[in-house]
């Protein structure tokens, strides 16, 4: 075992506190996000893992009633992520996310990437080409696709949506990437082809991926946070959790033996 | 270690087959070693013979079982406290059958000394003595791999010393005797090797001593800074 050097931060739960109207979804996460890293949330149905991953880019803000407590800091800025006056659109811009279906926008292949550029107020075609170019070469697919950029998205196969989704959620330039379970919509190749971007992306972008998937996890993730009922259980690297967790509550999710 | 069930049961028993047949294995090793050390004592060498078919089995269990635990890996995916069980059984039974060939070869050395009518009974004691260290080494150990005892794996880690420090003075006591008499030197140097196959089984039984606290602790004690040393 070597001596680990903690890397920088990226991101940091500190007491985050989520609410849905009167339940509380997630309870006193404190958790670090390591830059250029990629961190994985596990945990069973309705444990809170979506719903943290969510409030990184305050999704949760789209409908009432719901309520955050305590705070994300985001670096080098150190900005609080849930201050009020901090506009989510510019999160967002900083923040790309990938669901878990395959989600392109009823539009041409090219104009699905760069839709968030000219939200952005981007109009020149040369910068909108190159960055569109960078992204979608950035995602893999841009062999695939760059003879027929003008082709309506949705005709794209799951797994070519699925990285055209990664695409489009790259050509912000973002700092950092939420995925909600990417490739528990897709077979075995396309789900490898989405883990080895993964490990392309972190070179230049920090991950943080939900997923029901252990293997995939243990395959792409540095850390792993076990997550249940609301709590943050267990936080470690991830070579650790899959040989020697500390919690016996994470020893029985990851084994199998929870109900 | 975690005893808790599985949502699969078929995964538990899976499991706890495996985990019987490293006992079986085991059991069958340490007859084959209680075997090879009554023939050296009594001069009965004609249970040599079912030492060595005795052996063919534990071969064939190894493989069986290092079969089932790649069988499990790719089936089940095994993680944390499981993973470590698999891994680690699948290191075990290495350290079994290796322990098992030992076995072979002391029923062998037996069986060349005898026939040449040459057991000088003054190496006996010492040469008993060690091997029952050692076998009761490897009896503690499989203890300590079905209790998921790491209290007992520790003991055995201990004892190994033992049997080490011994056979390096038997060593000492032969070389004396093959100077004083050169005609002793054929027996003596088939002692040895006897000497060294029993010192080496009192090394596997430290093995599975050793993949038990990482089976149980997730630990890996092999090799500690001091041994890398010398």
């Amino acid at each position: 075992m070597q001596i680990h050097e903690k890397p920088p931060l990226k991101a940091e739960a500190r007491n985050l506190n989520f609410f849905y109207g009167q339940a509380q979804a997630l309870k006193k996460i404190n958790m670090p996000i390591y830059d250029k890293k990629v961190t994985a949330l596990i945990g069973p149905s309705g444990c809170g893992k979506s719903t943290y991953l969510r409030s990184f880019n305050r999704m949760h803000d789209l409908y009432p009633g719901n309520r955050y407590e305590g705070e994300i800091r985001f670096f080098p800025d150190n900005t609080n992520l849930l201050a009020s006056d901090v506009d989510p659109i510019e999160v967002r811009m900083r923040i790309g996310m990938v669901f878990q279906k395959p989600n392109p926008f009823p539009k041409t292949i090219f104009e699905n990437v760069a839709f968030g550029l000219r939200v952005r107020g981007e109009s020149n075609k040369r910068v909108l080409d190159d960055k569109v170019e960078h992204a979608l070469k950035g995602a893999a697919i841009w062999d695939e696709v760059k003879d027929r950029l003008q082709e309506n998205a949705p005709n794209l196969s799951g797994g070519q949506q699925q990285r055209l989704c990664i695409a489009r959620a790259l050509a912000t330039d973002p700092e950092l990437l939420l995925f909600d379970e990417p490739t528990s919509a897709l077979d075995p190749i396309a789900t490898g082809a989405i883990e080895e971007l993964i490990h392309e992306l972190k070179k230049r972008v920090t991950i943080l991926i939900v997923t029901h998937n252990m293997q995939q996890a243990a395959r792409v993730s540095d850390y792993t946070a076990y997550m249940y009922l609301g709590e943050m259980i267990e936080f470690g690297k991830t070579d650790e959790i899959f040989i020697k967790p500390q919690d016996k509550r994470t020893e029985d999710y990851i084994t199998g033996r929870m109900g | 270690m975690n005893e808790s069930q599985h949502l699969s049961s078929q995964f538990d028993d899976d499991l706890g087959r495996l985990r019987t047949s490293v006992l079986q294995m085991g059991g069958l090793v340490e007859t084959q070693i209680a075997a090879a050390i009554d023939a050296y004592s009594s001069g009965e060498v004609g249970s040599v013979k079912q030492i060595v078919e005795t052996d063919r089995i534990v071969n064939d269990l190894e493989k069986a079982i290092d079969d089932d635990c790649a069988h499990l890996i790719a089936k089940r995916q095994p993680a944390a406290s499981d993973l470590r069980l698999v891994f680690g059984i699948s290191k075990i039974v290495t350290d079994l059958e290796r322990a098992g060939d030992e076995a072979k070869k002391i029923a062998k050395g037996v069986r060349r000394i005898y026939e040449a009518g040459q057991m000088p009974s003054q190496y006996g004691i010492g040469v008993r003595h060690i091997a029952e260290a050692a076998l009761g080494m490897l009896r503690q150990a499989l203890d300590a791999f079905a209790r998921l005892d790491t209290e007992q794996a520790q003991k055995v880690i201990l004892a190994d010393v033992d049997v080490d420090t011994e056979f390096k003075s038997i060593m000492r006591q032969l070389i004396t005797h093959m100077m004083e008499d050169p005609r002793t030197i054929t027996t003596a140097i088939d002692i040895i090797w006897i000497a060294r196959a029993i010192e080496r089984i009192g090394d596997h039984a430290k093995n599975v001593a050793e993949h038990v606290v990482f089976i149980v602790e997730g630990r890996d004690i092999r090799h500690p800074p001091k041994e890398r040393k010398a």
